[in-house]
């Protein structure tokens, strides 16, 4: 297995600089993370940004697809939205976007908070290929592939290790 | 109708977690703080507010109560709803019951109906352990009052607000006061607070109203309001719960209120921080006066929100269960198919 490691820093400043002519766009935009890697991602993009509003965070276990099948995240915490989402352009960041599920429950719960203007995806990672669902970022930090697995430290230092996959012998 | 009051373990299941909540009796530790850290998960901590979550949405969740309840019965609709379940909530003193319908019977019609899961109030002590022993076995029974027996999501609720306002329980000395032989709640308090490992648990009330042998619970009895308000943190009140006195066992409620009511005056013997809780419905100028129960150091309605919370966290944790349970089952079916397959193909070759 190969190990890759990534500098998350400079992806960071990749995803500020394209970040900015929507925040021109819409000044008042608002920034929510996805517990646990999707917040902090999003800390270190809204200390860049100098955003003045507070950052809100979700936590999706409440809404997730697979209840039935893995039951209740024993780790849950309440998400924390503190300003109201109604007619907001909202900026959600995530790690990883891999089979888009975590989206579909972001976008659920972030909808039972109220009716955003606007919600402009943006994660680090994006495997792409793997998606069961037809969601895609606007803003992606990197591209892998989706056979390709990664491990996520943070939030200081913020670090990724991602391995191939070892070659499958015939 | 015959029903063991202790089986505990009638509501474990085979991975020792919560199927049914009948009692807390039985419950080790990790049962109780993960109920109570999983309701801490549903209140936001800014705004105290108790958001709508779609984790049970699809489940059909059937509130029977046999006998009167205004808050309990409200708080478990309420959660109900906010898990986003499908709910039925039937009056049975008014139901088919009086037509002469076993309990059993009903239990089977409601259960073809198809209830996930039966909240249960009965006058009857054990009524919910019956339940739980006839149900089918993928359906659930929570007890929200058994006669003189238990009410375990009040007593969790509880500590939820004991926790909340005071911190860690092992450092407090909590006095519970008034009708403790009649009281269901007190039982179940008793219980948790023993498995939380409350620093000092005391009982107070007069020797009518106390069980025979209350040092057998693990409290220290006293017979003097006074002498036991000393130094505590936790004042719980109760009321006299004079639907289950078979004879007459207080001279009358004004002398009650004489001897064993909550005044201001008597709360000052507690710990300034002290908090004052009922788990209500409180009779004011009986077992609590107006100026305690609307008082700075009450928080007896705060413990009505939190019921709603604490009662979410019972029944998602026991679905939560149920389905790691079944997932676990076909995993292991799955691999014991695996190896059946793995065997006949040796045996082919």
């Amino acid at each position: 297995m190969q190990e890759l490691d990534i500098d998350v820093n400079a992806l960071i400043d990749k995803m500020t600089a394209e970040l900015k002519p929507l925040l021109k766009k819409h000044p008042g935009a608002k920034m929510i993370g996805i517990r646990t890697g999707g917040e902090w991602i999003a800390q270190s993009l809204h200390q860049q940004l100098e955003l003045t509003d507070e950052l809100g965070v979700i936590d999706i276990s409440f809404y997730r697809d697979d209840f039935s099948k893995i039951g209740l995240n024993p780790t849950i915490k309440p998400s924390h939205i503190p300003w109201d989402v109604e007619d907001q352009h909202l900026i959600l960041v995530d790690d990883v976007l891999f089979t888009g599920r975590t989206i579909r429950s972001a976008l659920n719960e972030i909808f039972d908070f109220g009716r955003p203007a606007s919600v402009t995806l943006v994660t680090l990672l994006d495997r792409k290929g793997c998606r069961e669902l037809p969601l895609q970022a606007d803003i992606v930090g990197m591209p892998l592939k989706c056979e390709q697995t990664l491990k996520l430290t943070g939030p200081e230092p913020l670090k990724v290790m991602i391995s191939e996959p070892a070659e499958v012998s015939a | 109708m015959k029903a063991r009051l202790t089986a505990p373990n009638i509501q474990l299941n085979e991975q020792g977690k919560l199927k049914h909540l009948l009692t807390l009796e039985g419950l080790k530790q990790q049962h109780l703080l993960e109920i109570l850290d999983t309701a801490e998960s549903f209140i936001d901590p800014n705004s105290n507010k108790i958001k709508k979550v779609p984790l049970l949405r699809g489940k059909s969740i059937m509130n029977l109560f046999f006998e009167p309840s205004t808050r309990t019965r409200t708080t478990f609709e309420i959660a109900e709803k906010r898990l986003s379940a499908d709910i039925e909530s039937l009056d049975i003193q008014t139901s088919a019951t009086k037509k002469g319908e076993s309990l059993l019977d009903t239990l089977w019609n409601l259960q073809a109906m198809q209830a996930d899961m039966f909240v249960i109030r009965h006058a009857e002590s054990g009524a919910a352990h019956f339940f739980a022993q006839h149900v089918a076995p993928h359906v659930h029974v929570l007890n929200a009052g058994d006669g003189q027996h238990a009410h375990p999501t009040q007593a969790l609720l509880d500590m939820f607000t004991i926790r909340k306002k005071k911190g860690d329980i092992f450092d407090l000395k909590v006095a519970i006061i008034g009708d403790i032989l009649h009281s269901r709640v007190v039982r179940s308090q008793i219980q948790a607070l023993s498995i939380l490992e409350a620093r000092e648990i005391r009982v107070i009330g007069p020797k009518t109203l106390l069980p025979e042998n209350p040092e057998a619970l693990g409290v220290h009895v006293y017979h003097d309001i006074e002498e036991g308000l000393q130094d505590v943190d936790v004042v719980i009140m109760v009321r006299l719960q004079n639907e289950r006195m078979k004879s007459a066992l207080i001279p009358s409620e004004k002398e009650f209120f004489k001897r064993y009511g909550l005044t201001e005056k008597r709360l000052a013997l507690a710990k300034p921080d002290a908090i004052v809780m009922h788990p209500g419905p409180i009779n004011r100028g009986v077992e609590i006066d107006s100026a305690v129960a609307d008082g700075a150091q009450s928080v007896i309605l705060e413990q009505v929100t939190y019921g709603i919370a604490v009662r979410m966290a019972v029944m998602s944790i026991i679905m939560s269960n149920a389905a790691q349970l079944a997932q676990q089952q076909a995993e292991q079916q799955e691999r014991e198919f695996n190896l059946e397959s793995e065997a006949e193909v040796e045996g082919a070759r």
